[in-house]
């Protein structure tokens, strides 16, 4: 025997010896292992009862793929990538040994929209997987699909169908099926294109409401942060919102200055807005501040009490409020600024709420370290904007 | 089962299978070597490239070669939170399994860098496949998941939008990983076996993107693992999390530390040159040196001699014992990726996908220039004679007579 063979067998041995592989199909009770998957949880909870019941799952017959994606109802994101990987050991392995996906049945999985969203997913990629005319047959209807990734595609498809009208000269039905997919649009980048094209065809793309992007702001500000000590101060408004008060600043008396922004995108830049430094002060004459902290504060009025997303972008160290409850806190400086940079999570009440955002810049030097800025929206889970009844410009009607 | 019998199959396995492997960020020991092996010093399209596979994402890590099969991991989506584990065979190059999971962390990066930055690691029967939303997913392989982690999951402010970097270690029964940034910074041993966590020690909140090391061998009966951070190393006990001991220095975050016998290779003040002490107490300084500075490619040691490549594409050679600065080529290019050496020949590949092979000796010279005309950030691996090689979009096995 040569040594490398002889090595293989003593490998496969071993294996054998050390683990179970799910490598013959039989039916599982999908629902009991399905349950031990939802228990994952932060940690390591979780796992140990996890890791057998994955071992049994992926053993599943092939047809019990519904099943298994049904298991996901309920599951949180640990647990999601358990069943993920648990479908795709059962699907691979049945069609290495020749065999067929139930297409059908996960076709009705992919219809059934109160599926965990995921999982419908993952079932249409299964049927994209063995069959190439699932796009053009599935994918056009999933425009306002609860499932974001499913969704993306069918705006994809959209905006690609309508460059081809307007490459056919047919510029109504172009501007219309952009509008569609404009509407439908949930994810920057297509909003982005959407938006643009639309423009093109002299069409309206309200994007900061289409995408809630608060624009009306009151700001205060500059309050220290030498030596990033200000983020964990309480200045006054962190104690009581009284738009008509002054307080003590950094450099000199701060009171509430309303402020709207034109950016598209919702880019409030501080650097721009509060007075800067005089000379002969101890805070150095510099062109952008330093060591600084703003307050930004949003009153937005709602009739019905309801569960929302607060997604800020902000390049400074931040902290959001909604009606005084600390939402979310993040002492990052300078690591980069995307639109939905950090999402928190809170619930507006009927009435008049008060969005309060706390912006802290450091003392950083480098060029690329001067920016004092944010922008925040107010959405859904899906990246629907959710308007305030008290917001000034117009909506666009949003699914 | 006993204790000691437990741990013999794994033991053995490796001893049995991993000489040709390449486990991990930089492979055997972190060193960036493969002594005996010689790939083809040119390639082309037609000629000493066995075969060139199709990547499902990004990435910025670089692969990995466990027992015949070569494994990478890639990111994909709009949002990068596509996480995928790709196993392929390294005789035809056919995909083997593919695995594919939701981050569960922040999946923000610089353009250029990718979620799938860190290399993943072996211990010859698992693959740690670690990501920059540090998600760690630990599969068999042949693809089955044996656990999976959330770090950020678990602590959810540890991120760094400019992305992460650092690759897991295998250190004994634990997998170390470094997770230091401005929010939840800290780095954990987690089980190899069963991925609970080991221990778990806070790290400085400052963003750093090296990565740990194995010091290999035992001292006083124990394992370690060093940790490099922006102002010292520290050894820590790869069990317990112990402090063992911590020198205080500068260090660089982006290039990490290495280590060859008994001396320690810092990215601090240029190079900084540790001899460890026979215990586990805190190692001397041999030398420091401005002139052998790394960055942001890691330094390799061959023999008595220390190689760093600056971010200019400029390669030093360096005496180990003296730190005497012997010579100095221009290769030519940017290099996120850390060379590899294979004999007597460095390969360099630089972020414009430029291989430029060179002899090394007395002096160094280029031998030649290959063109992968794809932007390459993850470092190569070497397996049994051959190099394989990541960009974004493929995977390349660069080998002899093919």
């Amino acid at each position: 025997m040569k040594q490398s063979t002889m090595f293989a067998a003593i490998a496969a041995s071993l294996f054998a010896v050390s683990f179970t592989q799910p490598c013959v199909a039989e039916p599982v009770d999908v629902d009991v292992l399905a349950a031990k998957l939802r228990s994952v949880g932060p940690k390591g909870e979780g796992h140990a009862a996890a890791a057998q019941a994955w071992q049994a799952i992926a053993k599943a017959d092939a047809d019990q793929l519904p099943e298994i994606l049904a298991g996901m109802q309920g599951a949180g994101k640990l647990s999601e990538n358990w069943f993920r990987a648990a479908a795709e050991a059962v699907a691979q392995r049945q069609l290495k040994q020749g065999g067929e996906l139930p297409v059908r049945a996960l076709e009705g999985f992919l219809a059934d929209t109160s599926q965990a969203p995921r999982a419908r997913r993952l079932a249409y990629e299964l049927i994209a997987g063995v069959d190439t005319s699932a796009e053009a047959r599935l994918i056009p209807g999933l425009l306002n699909d609860p499932s974001l990734e499913l969704r993306r595609d069918a705006v994809a498809l959209a905006l690609k169908n309508a460059a081809a009208e307007e490459e056919a000269g047919e510029k109504s039905a172009a501007a219309e099926t952009y509008a569609k997919a404009f509407a439908a649009a949930r994810e920057l980048d297509q909003i982005k294109e959407a938006s643009s094209k639309l423009r093109t065809f002299e069409q309206q793309a309200d994007v900061p409401s289409h995408m809630g992007f608060v624009i009306d702001w009151h700001l205060i500000g500059p309050f220290d942060n030498t030596d990033n000590k200000g983020f964990d101060v309480a200045y006054p408004p962190e104690k009581q919102i009284d738009l008509a008060a002054a307080y003590e600043g950094k450099v000199g008396k701060a009171s509430w200055k309303p402020h709207r922004t034109r950016d598209e995108f919702g880019i409030v830049d501080l650097n721009e807005i509060f007075e800067r430094p005089k000379d002969g002060n101890d805070y150095k004459l510099t062109t952008e501040h330093k060591g600084a902290v703003g307050y930004a504060l949003s009153e937005y009025e709602t009739d019905q009490p309801r569960e929302i997303e607060i997604r800020i972008g902000c390049i400074n160290a931040n902290k959001i409020w909604l009606n005084g409850e600390l939402l979310t806190a993040n002492q990052v400086y300078h690591a980069g600024m995307e639109v939905d940079q950090y999402v928190a999570h809170g619930r507006l009440r009927a009435g008049t709420n008060q969005v309060l955002v706390k912006v802290c810049q450091n003392e950083q030097e480098e060029s690329w370290a001067q920016r004092w800025q944010f922008q925040l929206r107010i959405c859904d889970e899906l990246g629907t904007a959710v308007l305030a009844k008290n917001r000034t410009l117009s909506a666009t009607p949003a699914n | 089962m006993t204790r000691s019998a437990k741990y013999l199959f794994p033991a053995l396995f490796v001893a049995l299978f991993c000489g040709a492997d390449w486990l991990q960020f930089r492979g055997v020991n972190g060193a960036s070597l493969s002594p005996d092996a010689a790939p083809p010093d040119s390639w082309s399209e037609t000629n000493n490239v066995a075969w060139k596979a199709s990547l499902p994402g990004r990435g910025a890590s670089g692969p990995i070669v466990v027992q015949g099969r070569t494994y990478v991991t890639c990111s994909s989506g709009v949002k990068q939170d596509r996480l995928h584990v790709v196993c392929f065979d390294n005789e035809s190059g056919d995909e083997v399994w593919q695995r594919e999971f939701w981050a569960t962390g922040r999946t923000l990066t610089h353009p250029y860098s990718a979620v799938a930055a860190p290399t993943p690691a072996s211990d010859g029967q698992r693959i740690f496949a670690f990501y920059s939303s540090n998600d760690l997913a630990c599969l068999d392989l042949d693809g089955n998941l044996l656990w999976y982690r959330g770090l950020a999951f678990d602590y959810p402010k540890a991120g760094n939008d400019i992305g992460m970097a650092s690759s897991p270690v295998v250190v004994g029964e634990t997998v170390v990983v470094q997770i230091e940034n401005q929010g939840d910074s800290f780095a954990a041993g987690i089980n190899t076996a069963t991925g609970e966590t080991r221990w778990r020690v806070d790290r400085a909140r400052q963003a750093n993107w090296v990565s740990p090391i194995a010091l290999p061998g035992e001292r006083e009966g124990r394992t370690a693992v060093l940790l490099q951070g922006a102002s010292g190393l520290t050894a820590y006990d790869s069990m317990t999390g112990e402090e063992l001991w911590r020198y205080d220095v500068s260090c660089s975050t982006t290039p990490s530390v290495a280590v060859s016998e008994d001396h320690i290779f810092i990215p601090a003040n240029g190079l900084t040159v540790l001899k460890l002490a026979p215990d586990a107490t805190v190692p001397s300084l041999v030398w420091d040196s401005s002139q052998l500075s790394p960055s942001p490619a890691s330094p390799i040691i061959v023999g008595n001699r220390v190689y760093t490549m600056n971010n200019s594409g400029v390669l030093s050679c360096g005496d180990v014992a003296t730190g005497e600065r012997l010579w100095q080529l221009r290769v030519g290019g940017r290099y996120w990726s850390t060379p590899v050496v294979a004999g007597d020949r460095m390969y360099c590949i630089n972020s414009e996908g430029a291989a430029k092979v060179v002899q090394l000796g007395d002096k160094g010279e280029v031998v030649s220039s290959n063109e992968f005309s794809e932007e390459i950030k993850g470092s190569p691996a070497i397996s049994e004679g051959a190099l394989y090689v990541r960009s974004d979009r493929h995977l390349w096995k660069i080998a002899n007579g093919s």
